[in-house]
């Protein structure tokens, strides 16, 4: 049991989950889709980028880009609902526009999802 | 470079997460409390955006204000809180990452990458100097005279700041090591294709001889060049590695002098070939035969007596610590006019003030010339920067043992058949020196000559190559004959030719060339030119050999082919 591998593999679940959780249900239905999850699945996106900073082997590269990839999705999908809402004023969004929103969230979760089956992989690689 | 990016952001990590975590449970707090209006009724909270737009301002130490709206008493509790941690957190990593910037392992390692980034650039010819004493800083202006990058190596951080304020050409990449370890000379650019040879002068004679082997082993075809201070020591161990060249200053500074004294024309020809190219031709000296007088008997006095000895004059010895040894005549330091009387100066013809301390040495020249104004001084000049000193004194002799090798270092391997010939003169009489210094003279009046090396080969003389290797005879007089005018001769001498690891020196002008001969010639830039130019093309080689005037270019042959074949066409037609 190593702590720093628990907190690693937590972070990166997390941030998949809750990107999968805010995803989930009719892609324009703003009703299904909360603004508090996002703000989270940001944050622990970021916190799990910072995690596999540093490491230099091939696949810690393909981890960080990944990651990399999920925080320019989550934060695009944060900043479209925020010019939605606060600039263009709609209240509640377009179908369209949640929409917008939701697609680009849902390409993050694609990309957190290399992330796990990557981490899945290594830990199956792992010789005992 | 982009390790020292990745060290950073792993050293970064801790401080980041705990900045983006205090961040997100400010404005997670500042979205959940609600607010109020100027009528003071609740409000809801703020946006997310809003609350980020707030935190944004606030962390940072910015501070707008209560913006959009004024706050309701609850937010203004949560904001105090959020004010402490986030600002604290923040200034937290601000330090982490000053603090990272000035660790002295980080800077080494920015230092290197920036190291191997500048070698990396260096497309141009270069060489790297280990060591930067006196010597260092004379092979440094050398080899920037010339045209040569310099890569240096020197451990002292101090004796580089004097390097950096060097009025130079162009700036000499700089490494702070120790060039003994074989990993700092690959990062100084060893296994570029740029590397024209490595020049050893550490302090150390045990450095010197580790970055020849290291040299040796990991670029076996790089010419290296060690200054070891101990022959015994550079016998044993530098040889069986080959190295090009090992310079002992005492023993070659010692018979030099012997040299100038005795053979005069043997050292004026070394003064001519080894100098720095394009500086003023060294003066002649004629040192007069008799009776000399040697002060201060160590390393370097035993060793100029001797070759002083062997060429037949008399010699007396001056010195303090070593008198009781026996073979010392006189004691004392020679500053003293009792002492010089004692051995003899008014019947004397030279004097050589060989100590290893610069001002004892000026006191006994300027002692000698007033008790006899017509002796000749030959000093011997410990420090450069004494130079002004001794120039100011005008003796007829001066010399500097970094001096020596710094000219010795720069000419050979900037010309390695140089060394070849050097190794022959001792072998050779006055007259042969001589007949060659005349004529380097006459080719370069007041200069030094510039030495070069002609390989009769594809890449560096491609016409004499294809005339050579068609059976075509090409001599040396083919080659210094003028381009421009077949009459009259370039300016130059060939001095030494290598065919196949047998040396034949001053060769004649009926000299044939073969494939892959070299040629060593001495004298002006511009003749170096005019020869290349014979060298390398097809037409004016012929013309030099043949003196038929040819029009250049493959098309022009063609044509002036298929003109030649009409005439004689229509010659026939008309018989």
């Amino acid at each position: 049991m190593n702590f720093e591998k628990i907190v690693f593999g937590f972070f990166i679940t997390l941030a998949a989950t809750l990107n999968f959780g805010f995803t989930i249900g009719n892609l324009g239905d703003p009703l299904l889709h909360n603004v508090w999850e996002l703000a989270a699945a940001i944050l622990v996106s970021l916190i799990a980028t910072v995690l596999k900073f540093g490491d230099r082997t091939q696949l810690g590269a393909v981890h960080l880009a990944t990651s990399l990839v999920a925080d320019l999705q989550l934060i695009g999908s944060g900043i479209v609902w925020t010019l939605y809402s606060h600039v263009a004023g709609s209240d509640p969004l377009s179908t369209h526009q949640m929409a917008t929103v939701v697609s680009l969230s849902a390409g993050a979760l694609f990309a957190n999802t290399i992330s796990v089956v990557l981490m899945i992989t290594e830990s199956v690689m792992l010789r005992r | 470079m982009s390790n020292v990016f990745f060290l950073v952001l792993r050293r970064m990590r801790a401080p980041l997460i705990l900045v983006i975590t205090v961040f997100s449970v400010c404005v997670f707090g500042l979205a959940l409390i609600p607010g109020v209006d100027a009528d003071g009724n609740a409000t809801p909270p703020l946006s997310l955006f809003h609350a980020v737009y707030v935190m944004a301002y606030t962390a940072t130490t910015i501070g707008f204000g209560e913006l959009p709206t004024a706050f309701s008493e609850a937010q203004r509790m949560w904001m105090v809180f959020a004010i402490l941690v986030s600002v604290t957190s923040w200034s937290y990593a601000l330090v982490t990452l000053v603090a990272l910037l000035q660790d002295p392992a980080f800077r080494n390692a920015l230092r290197t990458a920036r190291l191997a980034q500048r070698v990396r650039n260096l497309n141009e010819p270069f060489y790297i100097v280990c060591g930067y004493g006196e010597t260092g800083a004379l092979v440094t202006r050398g080899l920037d005279t010339l045209g040569y990058r310099v890569v240096m190596i020197e451990p002292n951080e101090a004796r580089l700041r004097e390097l950096m304020l060097e009025d130079l050409r162009t700036d000499p990449t700089i490494a702070v090591a120790d060039a003994s370890s074989p990993a700092v000379l690959q990062r100084a650019g060893l296994g570029s294709p740029f590397c024209r040879g490595v020049i050893a002068l550490t302090e150390d004679d045990d450095t010197n001889i580790a970055i020849t082997v290291a040299v040796r082993l990991l670029s076996p075809r790089l010419p290296v060049m060690a200054r070891v201070r101990w022959v015994h020591v550079a016998e044993i161990n530098l040889t069986a590695f080959g190295a090009d060249l090992v310079i002992n200053p005492f023993e070659r500074f010692a018979s030099l002098l012997a040299s100038a004294v005795a053979t005069p024309e043997h050292y004026h020809l070394r003064e001519l070939l080894t100098g720095l190219s394009g500086s003023d031709a060294p003066e002649r000296f004629r040192p007069p035969h008799g009776h000399w007088i040697v002060c201060g008997y160590g390393r370097f006095g035993h060793a100029v007596t001797t070759q002083l000895r062997r060429n037949g004059m008399s010699v007396t010895i001056i010195d303090q610590k070593h008198y009781d040894e026996g073979t010392v005549t006189v004691q004392g330091t020679g500053t003293e006019p009792d002492e010089l009387r004692e051995a003899g100066i008014h019947h004397s013809v030279g004097i050589v003030a060989g100590n290893d301390r610069d001002v004892k040495n000026l006191a006994i020249a300027v002692t000698a010339r007033t008790m006899n104004p017509g002796i000749f001084v030959v000093t011997r000049q410990n420090k450069e920067s004494n130079a002004p000193l001794f120039e100011a004194f005008a003796d007829d002799l001066a010399m500097v043992p970094s001096r020596i090798v710094a000219s010795e270092f720069l000419s050979v391997i900037t010309t390695p058949l140089l060394a070849a010939f050097l190794h022959e003169m001792p072998n050779r009489d006055e007259q042969w020196c001589a007949g060659i210094s005349a004529r380097l003279e006459a080719a370069t009046p007041g200069r030094v000559p510039h030495n070069w090396t002609l390989k009769v080969s594809p890449r560096n003389a491609e016409a004499v190559y294809r005339d050579v290797a068609d059976g075509k005879d090409v001599s040396l007089a083919h080659l210094l004959t003028d381009p421009h005018d077949r009459e009259r001769r370039i300016p130059a001498v060939a001095l030494l030719v290598s065919r196949a690891g047998t040396m034949i020196y001053r060769p004649g002008p009926d000299t044939l060339l073969q494939v892959d001969d070299e040629v060593l010639f001495a004298g002006p830039e511009s003749a170096r030119r005019r020869i290349e130019l014979s060298a390398r093309n097809d037409d004016i080689l012929d013309y030099v050999r043949t003196g038929r005037e040819s029009n250049g270019g493959t098309l022009w042959r063609i044509a002036r082919r298929r003109r030649l074949r009409r005439h004689r066409l229509r010659r026939g037609s008309r018989r």
